[in-house]
């Protein structure tokens, strides 16, 4: 894992102490709430519906033990004794009180992390996929990159008020774990036809109010001109973005407008004047980061674990948790292990201080003093011994972690929505939980298969609804909270944009639409198809006679 | 019957708040002075006005509910559950274990 050099740790200090005068200014009257919303918004201060709310980065998803502890311990200090865990990778505490903030930032600086950038015209903390050095498929760790853009893009002077804000997401695999096609910029690692390791580049993905899947402007992109040419995009939208209309000041509105191969040409012509320069990485340095991300010391592991197999014969709970849970580690012997984060009845990406600190006892203990967080809003031990699963699992079961449901209907994304947003138009939280509890039966879930569900509280799709394979848009009729259902979305390297099915559904019919829509894909499926595949073969028409032949 | 109150929230702690009969900012809706014409509606956005500048609370505003035997109930959903609390949540899952 990266540790903070000197300049990391000094520039956090900063900003803490930074903070602390301007939170004592406001209060103290020297600062007005005009001057100091943009100060807090800087630090990942919100003023949401009920209260402050604080965005903590998790920079590509990767935490130790010693980090989930810290964030248990301010969960219970400074807020409700939970934290949320978001789609960016990011942390929020939803009670913060801002007279405490700079004593939480304080603590969080004692474990190298903070709230700089996770909010604000500017680039955000960089996602990566979670398996990264882990899964079997990956060309590279993308952490590396990951970590290279976050030390360029950290306070960078041209790029701190940008049009809007701006999020890179990292996918080191083919398997695009990071939703890269909808990022403001999505690189993906590959290697050319020498088998040189380099990125595609795709710009102008995103959601909201205007969702496009993004055009790849560059095939191959040599490893060591990335800062070069990520400078490049950003100095062309840093001057032909808007800036008179926020819902139009995204980089993908740019992008559209003069279309893919107009903007890659004009940021091919920016990159002539930069290449070559002092944003080349020194190979030497990109191997000092690297080094940082090496694998931990795996064990020299038989391929198979007679006593993980014997588990998995004897205890069914067991074996349909691993046939969810646990995914393929590149390293012989190993396991990548997701949480769920998703209890039917629980609130979507929700843990308790008791939870992170169980977490962070099983990746200190079983896990290399690795855990991730997914954009998918659970967590993940990327690397478990295959003899030690069944104890980790007992050990998730025990902190009420043990549910066995990663990319099944109930493993929801959900925004906040409005029982906590000061956005949102309408609830999304207890939709997932209605959803969830109505596909409880777990022998059910696995027989519907895959099936990625997303719900969003407003336009803005924090809970990426449009690239869910059923995606459930929270709207405000008249006062009543209304759900539109889009279909055939996708987030993963077959990225596409859900279309809208009907009319909207009331909040109490919205559950008996998605369990018509799942019956129906039951009902049509071939054989082992899931239900965007199946989607993507019949269109949307049976969907719609089900929905709405009655009305 | 309906009417226009004046909310915002706490300074220091970000709490929800409204404005009450004798300018006091209390938690409890139940609480608010309504306005029920444009001038005392204005008179108590200058109450809030001065609070904000008193550091008490920020980002007040109007919004309108009804009363319907004498309990006030926010016309939106939005600030019914601004006033209520979150509808769902771990911290009410939390607050019952306790």
């Amino acid at each position: 894992m990266y540790r903070y050099d000197e300049f990391d740790s000094a520039l956090v200090n900063e900003r803490v102490a930074q903070f602390r005068g301007q939170v004592a200014r406001r209060l103290s009257g020297y600062l007005d709430e005009d001057r100091f919303k943009p100060l807090r918004l800087m630090n990942g201060v919100y003023l949401q519906l009920h209260a402050y709310m604080l965005r903590v980065a998790i920079p590509y998803g990767t935490l130790d033990s010693r980090q989930m502890r810290r964030l248990a311990r301010i969960a219970r200090v400074y807020d409700r004794g939970y934290g949320h865990f978001t789609t960016r990778q990011n942390v929020q505490y939803n009670w913060p009180k801002l007279a405490e903030v700079p004593d939480i930032l304080a603590e969080l600086a004692e474990v190298e992390m903070h709230a700089i950038q996770t909010s604000g015209n500017c680039i955000r903390n960089v996602t990566a996929d979670h398996f990264a050095g882990a899964a079997a498929d990956e060309v590279e760790d993308p952490r590396i990159h990951a970590e290279v853009i976050r030390q360029w893009s950290t306070l960078h002077p041209e790029f701190s008020f940008l049009p809007r804000k701006f999020k890179i997401a990292v996918t080191g695999a083919a398997r695009d774990r990071a939703a890269i096609n909808v990022h403001d910029i999505g690189l993906q690692m590959l290697r050319n036809e020498a088998g040189e390791p380099g990125f595609r580049v795709v710009v102008g993905g995103g959601l909201g109010r205007t969702p496009i899947v993004g055009p790849t402007i560059r095939e191959f992109l040599p490893k060591a001109e990335l800062l070069s040419y990520l400078e490049a995009v950003l100095r062309v939208y840093n001057r032909l973005g808007r800036r008179d209309n926020p819902f139009k000041a995204r980089i993908k509105i740019l992008v559209a407008s003069v279309g893919g191969d107009a903007f890659a040409a004009m940021v091919e012509e920016e990159w002539q004047a930069l290449r070559g320069g002092s944003l080349d990485l020194p190979e030497e340095e990109v191997a000092r980061i690297a080094a940082y991300f090496a694998p931990p010391p795996f064990g020299a592991l038989p391929a198979q674990d007679t006593e993980f197999e014997a588990m998995r014969f004897e205890d069914r709970d067991f074996a349909r948790w691993c046939r969810t849970n646990l995914h393929p580690h590149k390293q012989q012997g190993y396991a990548i292990l997701s949480i769920s984060l998703k209890p039917v009845g629980g609130v979507p990406g929700d843990a308790t201080a008791e939870q992170m600190e169980a977490v962070a006892d099983l990746a200190e203990r079983y896990g290399l003093d690795e855990i991730r967080v997914s954009h998918e809003q659970n967590l993940v031990l990327p690397h478990i011994r295959l003899r030690d699963v069944h104890a980790v699992w007992q050990g998730l079961v025990a902190a009420g972690l043990g549910a066995a449901n990663i990319g099944l209907v109930s493993d929801i994304i959900s925004c906040p929505g409005l029982d906590y947003c000061n956005l949102a138009n309408a609830r999304s939280i207890p939709v997932a939980q209605r959803i969830a509890t109505r596909f409880a039966d777990l022998d059910r879930q696995h027989d519907i298969g895959e099936l990625k569900l997303k719900i969003s509280g407003c336009i803005n799709a924090c809970g990426y609804h449009h690239v869910g394979h059923i995606g459930i848009l929270g709207v405000d009729k008249k006062g009543s909270e209304f759900y539109q259902i889009t279909l055939g979305g996708s987030a993963g390297e077959d990225a596409s944009l859900g279309e809208i099915v009907g009319p909207a559904f009331s909040y109490d019919d919205v559950v008996d639409a998605v369990e018509t829509l799942v019956e129906t894909y039951v009902g049509l499926r071939e054989t082992g198809e899931r239900f965007l595949d199946a989607y993507r073969r019949l269109g949307s028409a049976p969907f719609k006679e089900a929905l709405y032949a009655g009305h | 019957m309906t009417a226009r109150i004046v909310t915002a929230n706490g300074l220091r702690d970000g709490e929800v708040l409204y404005l009450a009969r004798d300018g006091r900012w209390s938690r409890d809706l139940a609480e608010a002075e309504p306005a029920e014409s444009a001038e005392a509606e204005a008179a108590l956005m200058a109450i809030a006005e001065g609070a904000m500048r008193c550091r008490t609370v920020v980002e007040a505003y109007a919004m309108a509910l009804a009363v319907e035997d004498g309990t006030p109930r926010p016309l939106s959903q939005r600030e019914r559950i601004r006033a209520a609390g979150p509808t769902v949540g771990t911290d009410i899952a939390i607050e019952r274990g306790r």
